[in-house]
């Protein structure tokens, strides 16, 4: 069984949030880790083949430094690591961003594809579905279980009030909720290999069946019209009071506010 | 694309087991402000199986136009025939705008949709205006007039954008449930139904449910609540949550908490609020020995109303609660639950 697993270099959000002046991230100037949906993504992978046996490729869109995700993804177990990075492909929107990736994957065999349900900057959980209708196969998303059966997938599929359990013939693609399981650490072996592993990069010239205009910040539908942090709302009243009185506040204003 | 043969406000009426969701309402109501802006009218579109009976209530929450989707294969939401209803319906009719909820189905079939009719589409929306694009003229670049701008909080809440579409249509956004205004419900509103099966022939992307299964859990989804009773290291033990158990069912509330409380293995991470659990925006916001750290407060901070009751006057959750009780919860939250009490029997 082959499995590409798609993974995210994201910020790390603790440090501020900085963009150019274009309005788009600055994301060479903030802290990074793996994306926690992408990283349960490669764990269910790495499951699937300590179970069955299956060779796991890691890709990944961004910045020459994306690499260390690959590195990390290999640490934990990944077989191959694959860097798409092309300054054509910078400030892609989820179309951009699908189309790039689903180009780089056409060059892939696969049975399955594991994305992150959604990466933390963004939060949009679009990528996975787009480069699933991109590829012309299924896609469940919103993975909390993943099981192989011949040559089909078995899905538990979350939804608000229940759970469909799902069956679908691969190749497919499946995107992963981080509570799907608890990743495995890196091994010290496993990091000492990572680093003399060789990485695949590629860039726009090694995309199949991609049109230019549908790429990068030119290829991308949505525009930033305005971006900026987040004004915080500012603190409101702070009372200290003995309980029988703070009682009275709290309840005089959920009237006040028709709450109650 | 000739942008200008696309006219209308289009929105997905989500049902599931032939309930229509509240967000469906939310979007009609957010449609019509934004069909008003436009000289438009807002039409919602129903896929389902034996689903015709629900349009009414679409028209009595101001649907001007409901099209139904009406088909078997449309019985349980599977993203293949949900897709190509709703991308058959957008090839058919060309709306400039199509609001989807951000819901776990909204989520899977609006980027499907996007991706194949090729247009963007932006996630969870918190706000939809008609404006300029850009914004302010920009010398050399065409300011384009009455476009879609969609604002929608990014990493974990640290910042906000405001997203245009302005060369493809429809302008797609899924919209964050509980944000967007419903309108007054009209009893008696027939709707003006129009009927459109587009065909389903099952291929390798329709895939097979093997099994539903209702209620994962005893939990609901905190994201749901309206009236959140969160609690944090400050409550002490798993056992000491009792206090905010009874508070939140005086109120009709959920009970959430913030990762320390996870940490502790007090409580499961499905109740977690913030930056990596889940982002909430209830009416009301009760942060009860919660300290505030900035991961936290991503995920809570659009609340309506934050009532924070902390031992610690400098704790940062005061920053953004509206109200701030420096006390100590073990005596404030049982007399509080107790007074409740009171007011809600005497309201009966």
């Amino acid at each position: 069984m082959k499995i590409v697993v798609c993974v995210k270099q994201v910020p790390d959000t603790k440090g501020g949030v900085k963009f150019n002046p274009d309005g788009t991230l600055d994301r060479a100037a903030m802290m990074t880790i793996m994306n926690p949906d992408d990283k349960a993504g490669l764990e269910a992978a790495l499951r699937l083949k300590d179970q069955y046996g299956a060779e796991v490729t890691v890709i990944t869109m961004g910045l020459p430094k994306a690499e260390d995700v690959l590195r990390e993804a290999m640490a934990m177990g990944a077989d191959k690591g694959i860097l798409v990075t092309d300054r054509v492909l910078g400030g892609a929107d989820t179309w951009a961003t699908s189309q790039t990736l689903a180009g780089a994957i056409r060059n892939l065999e696969y049975d399955l594809i594991i994305t992150g349900r959604q990466a933390i900057d963004g939060d949009t959980a679009q990528v996975g579905p787009q480069i699933s209708e991109h590829l012309g196969i299924p896609v469940i998303s919103y993975a909390q279980k993943i099981e192989v059966e011949g040559d089909s997938v078995i899905v538990e599929r979350q939804y608000d009030d229940r759970y469909h359990v799902l069956k679908a013939k691969m190749p497919c693609l499946v995107t992963a909720l981080a509570e799907l399981n608890e990743p495995r650490y890196m091994t010290p072996g496993g990091i000492f290999d990572a680093c003399d592993a060789e990485i695949t990069v590629w860039g726009r010239a090694n995309l199949v069946d991609v049109e230019d205009s549908n790429l990068g910040l030119k290829g991308s539908p949505t525009q930033i019209a305005k971006a900026s942090d987040k004004v915080r709302k500012g603190a409101g009243e702070k009372v200290t009071l003995d309980p029988a009185e703070a009682v009275d506040y709290i309840v005089g204003k959920l009237k006040d506010k028709h709450v109650i | 694309m000739n942008l200008e043969e696309y006219k209308g406000v289009y929105v997905f009426a989500q049902q599931v087991d032939n309930v229509i969701n509240s967000i469906a309402f939310e979007l009609i109501g957010k449609g019509k402000d934004l069909a008003e802006a436009l000289g438009t009218t807002v039409t919602a579109v129903l896929v389902g199986s034996d689903v015709k009976g629900l349009a009414d209530e679409l028209a009595a929450y101001g649907a001007d136009k409901v099209i139904v989707v009406d088909d078997p294969e449309c019985k349980e939401y599977r993203t293949e025939p949900y897709a190509h209803a709703l991308a058959s319906v957008i090839e058919k009719y060309k709306p400039e705008i199509f609001l989807v909820g951000a819901t776990a189905i909204g989520r899977d079939l609006g980027p499907r949709v996007s991706a194949r009719i090729h247009t963007g589409l932006t996630a969870d929306c918190t706000q939809l205006e008609i404006g300029d694009f850009p914004i302010n003229p920009i010398p050399g670049k065409e300011q384009k007039h009455n476009q879609l701008l969609m604002t929608r909080p990014a990493f974990g809440g640290n910042t906000i954008a405001t997203i245009a579409c302005p060369d493809f249509r429809p302008q797609m956004a899924t919209v964050r449930p509980g944000v967007m205004q419903k309108r007054a419900k009209v009893e008696g509103a027939k709707a003006n139904i129009e009927e459109f099966n587009p065909g389903f022939t099952p291929d390798n992307k329709y895939v097979e449910i093997l099994k539903v299964v209702k209620a994962v859990s005893d939990t609901v989804d905190i994201m749901d609540a309206k009236i959140l009773v969160s609690g944090g290291r400050g409550v002490g033990s798993a056992e000491n949550f009792k206090l905010l158990d009874d508070l939140a069912e005086v109120l009709g509330a959920t009970v959430s908490c913030s990762r320390a409380v996870v940490d502790a293995g007090w409580k499961s991470k499905e109740l977690q609020v913030g930056q990596t659990g889940k982002t909430v925006r209830p009416n009301v916001y009760f942060a009860i020995g919660i300290s505030g750290a900035i991961q936290h407060l991503a995920g809570m901070e659009e609340s309506d109303i934050i009532i924070a009751i902390n031992k610690d006057e400098t704790a940062p959750i005061f920053d953004v609660a509206d109200y701030g009780i420096v006390g100590d919860l073990n005596k404030i939250l049982p007399a509080l639950t107790e007074k409740l009490k009171a007011e809600m029997a005497n309201k009966q």
